[in-house]
């Protein structure tokens, strides 16, 4: 069965069902009850689960998020939901230091079945406290796994996905995906972790990206094709772990790479995925890599300057046409 | 209390709400964007707590800014621009509304990480002790913040190192929608500073006289050397969170109740004399200038985007 909902609508499909499955799964966070949550995802829960299973905090988002680590340890499957990525830095303490690290340091006696939302990103001139995109920086962390959903399939799909893992799951959402509409198939096979999706096929230049920059990257790819660039768009899907199978067979077909990340360049994931090329498919490449990054400033106020931080279709054409120049 | 002083307080509070008013209106045309929150309801307790300030003072405060950076003194004309992303503006359309800073008069922000601002306002304390400047740090944040680690760990080092630093909690009843009585395990917040060994004290919030009396002598109690104090201040926001709030909350009905006590509404009550009418002309003629200050300001440069991430850009 195929519908055409919103990105949130199918979060929020993803949570429902999974709630309605499962006693073990709770959603907590700072507004998600009486508010209906910051980005209204589970707007109306309060209602339906009450007030047990749809708990509003306090705002201490280290304190809530160490208590979703405990409750997964006793046996629930909570969802904490943390406003936005900023605010996650308050909780970076429990989220490193104990859900990263327990089933390691216990020698595998105690694993944490917890799954943390957050929103992310830039475009709503929301200013430096509330804009990064700091996915990259949590994919450093072992023990963690990290998914970004960019399709509203995804978006309904990683939720199921996260829960059923047996270790901590980071989903990211972008803020600027909330009411952007797709095609959901409630019937699609299951996901699994760590598959990138090939997005659109092309045989000159590999475009590997992810989240909101996946939009960027098809529209890029669609104007780099009529200038007869034939791109090849890949959504990563998950950063830890990387799908380093689909990315090297691509760098093979194709023989040249541009990776979008919304994130800075210094110490990004896109150097991460960079490295890997050089020490997988090394002698595969023509050309030197490329990276379209947001440039490394705190994000500002004005819309014009925040706009030129971020990754554009633009900046990402330009990249293309740079990176078929070399040969 | 003087009349020319309730005369200075209804003034400034009206100040602060017919320029939120405005701000309403330029961001239903999209003059201004990003998240813009409302002050309205809240303006006495700005007002108080400034008047008691001298120049040097120092101060910090939330995203919530608007009413404590018009009345530390901040030009309206700089504050709109900086709304309106413009280089004119007092962080020069990098901060936003959330972040309005101003060197000049000692306003370090704006902050928009809840509770955030009060480890720098204990920090800044430190330094005022160290190098034996005889000055007031005064550090303002909502109810919510309490509930974060930061509110506990500043009250207890302010009050451990015995620091200068005036702590003022506006205890609007809500952090975003969710009201304190469910967060909260004990609601008087007052006695949680109290349980620091900090001085503390609950004022009527929506009474401007109430708090800058309760203002003028916790500076002098600081100004004396005996550490810092807690001003609860007990008020309620009159308008949403932010602009995209449903207030699915609350009922309207508290809203109405609680706008009985509006601050301009009960200073005049208590000082019939004042000349409201000469104060709305005059203000309606410090905000349009204001919006022309800001529509004819300038978009800085796409070529300075990096600049101001590392001091060698700022200081020649
Ligand atoms: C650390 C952190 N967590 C969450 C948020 C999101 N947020 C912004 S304002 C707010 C409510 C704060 O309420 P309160 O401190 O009472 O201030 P008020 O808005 O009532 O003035 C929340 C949850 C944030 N900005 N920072
Ligand atoms: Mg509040």
């Amino acid at each position: 069965m195929s519908e055409k909902i919103t990105y949130r609508e199918a979060v929020r499909k993803g949570i429902r069902e999974a709630m309605e499955n499962d006693k073990r799964v709770f959603l907590m966070g700072e507004d998600v009850g009486h508010y209906g949550g910051s980005y209204a995802v589970s707007m109306g829960f309060l209602e339906l689960f009450g007030s047990e299973r749809i708990i509003d905090t306090p705002l201490s988002e280290s304190a809530f998020t160490g208590a979703g680590i405990g409750a997964a340890l006793g046996g629930m499957r909570p969802i904490v939901e943390i406003m936005t990525v900023n605010f996650s830095l308050l909780a970076l303490d429990q989220i490193m230091n104990n859900a990263a690290t327990l089933l390691h340091m216990s020698g595998g006696q105690f694993n944490v079945p917890l799954v943390i939302r957050m929103a992310t990103g830039g475009g709503k001139q929301l200013a430096a406290q509330h804009s990064h995109s700091l996915e990259g920086l949590y994919a450093h962390i072992p023990g963690l796994k990290v998914l970004i959903p960019a399709t509203v399939q995804d978006a309904y799909d990683m939720v199921a996905l996260a829960l059923a893992d047996p270790d901590p799951v980071l989903i990211f959402e972008n803020v600027m995906l909330y009411n952007i509409k797709g095609e959901l198939d409630t019937e699609a096979l299951p996901l699994v972790i760590g598959k990138a999706k090939t997005e659109r096929t092309g045989k000159d230049l590999t475009i590997l990206t992810y989240g909101i920059s996946l939009f960027k990257a098809l529209e890029a790819a669609e104007i780099l094709s009529s200038e007869g660039i034939d791109a090849e768009v890949i959504d990563l899907r998950s950063l830890r772990p990387l799908d380093d199978e689909t990315i090297m067979n691509s760098v093979a077909k194709t023989h040249r790479v541009m990776i979008v990340d919304e994130g800075w360049k210094s110490g990004s994931i896109s150097a991460e995925i960079m490295a890997r090329i050089n020490e997988q498919a090394f002698f595969e490449l023509d050309a030197p890599m490329g990276r379209v990054c947001t440039v490394e400033v705190p994000i500002p106020y004005a819309s014009h300057l925040e706009q030129a931080a971020l990754p554009s279709t633009e900046k990402i054409v330009t990249m293309g046409r740079k990176l078929m120049e070399k040969s | 209390m003087e009349l020319d002083l309730a005369r200075e307080f209804y003034r400034k509070m009206l100040l602060i709400r017919r320029f939120e008013e405005k701000c309403v209106e330029l961001y239903s045309k999209e003059k201004i964007r990003g998240f813009l929150h409302l002050y309205i309801g809240e303006e006495a307790i700005a007002v108080g707590i400034m008047d008691a300030l001298s120049p040097e003072d120092a101060v910090f405060t939330t995203y919530r800014d608007h009413g404590q950076a018009l009345a530390r003194g901040i030009q309206p004309n700089r504050i709109l621009a900086e709304m309106y992303g413009k280089v004119e503006g007092c962080s020069r359309g990098r901060g936003g509304s959330m972040h309005l800073f101003d060197a000049h008069t000692h306003f370090y922000g704006g902050n928009a990480i809840v509770a955030g601002g009060l480890p720098l306002a204990v920090g800044m304390a430190l330094a005022d002790k160290m190098m034996k400047r005889n000055r007031v740090t005064v550090c303002i944040f909502g109810d919510g913040a309490v509930a974060e680690g930061e509110f506990h760990e500043s009250l207890n080092l302010a009050a451990l190192w015995h620091l200068p630093v005036l702590f003022v909690c506006e205890n609007n009843g809500y952090a975003m929608g969710t009201a304190l009585e469910f967060t909260e395990s004990e609601t008087n917040i007052s006695l949680k500073a109290a349980a620091y060994r900090i001085s503390s004290r609950q004022v009527d919030g929506m009474d401007v006289v109430a708090v800058a009396e309760a203002a003028q002598e916790a500076v002098s109690e600081i100004r004396a050397g005996n550490g810092p104090v807690f001003i609860e201040c007990l008020t309620y926001r009159f308008r949403a969170h932010s602009m995209f709030d449903a207030e699915r909350y609350r009922e309207k009905s508290e809203v109405e109740e609680w706008k009985k006590k509006d601050p301009l509404l009960l200073l005049h009550q208590r000082f019939p004399n004042i000349d409201i009418d000469k104060y709305e002309t005059e203000i309606v003629q410090i905000i349009d200038e204001a919006v022309d200050f800001a529509e004819n300001g300038t978009l800085e440069s796409i070529d300075d985007l990096e600049k101001f991430v590392y001091s060698c850009e700022v200081i020649p």
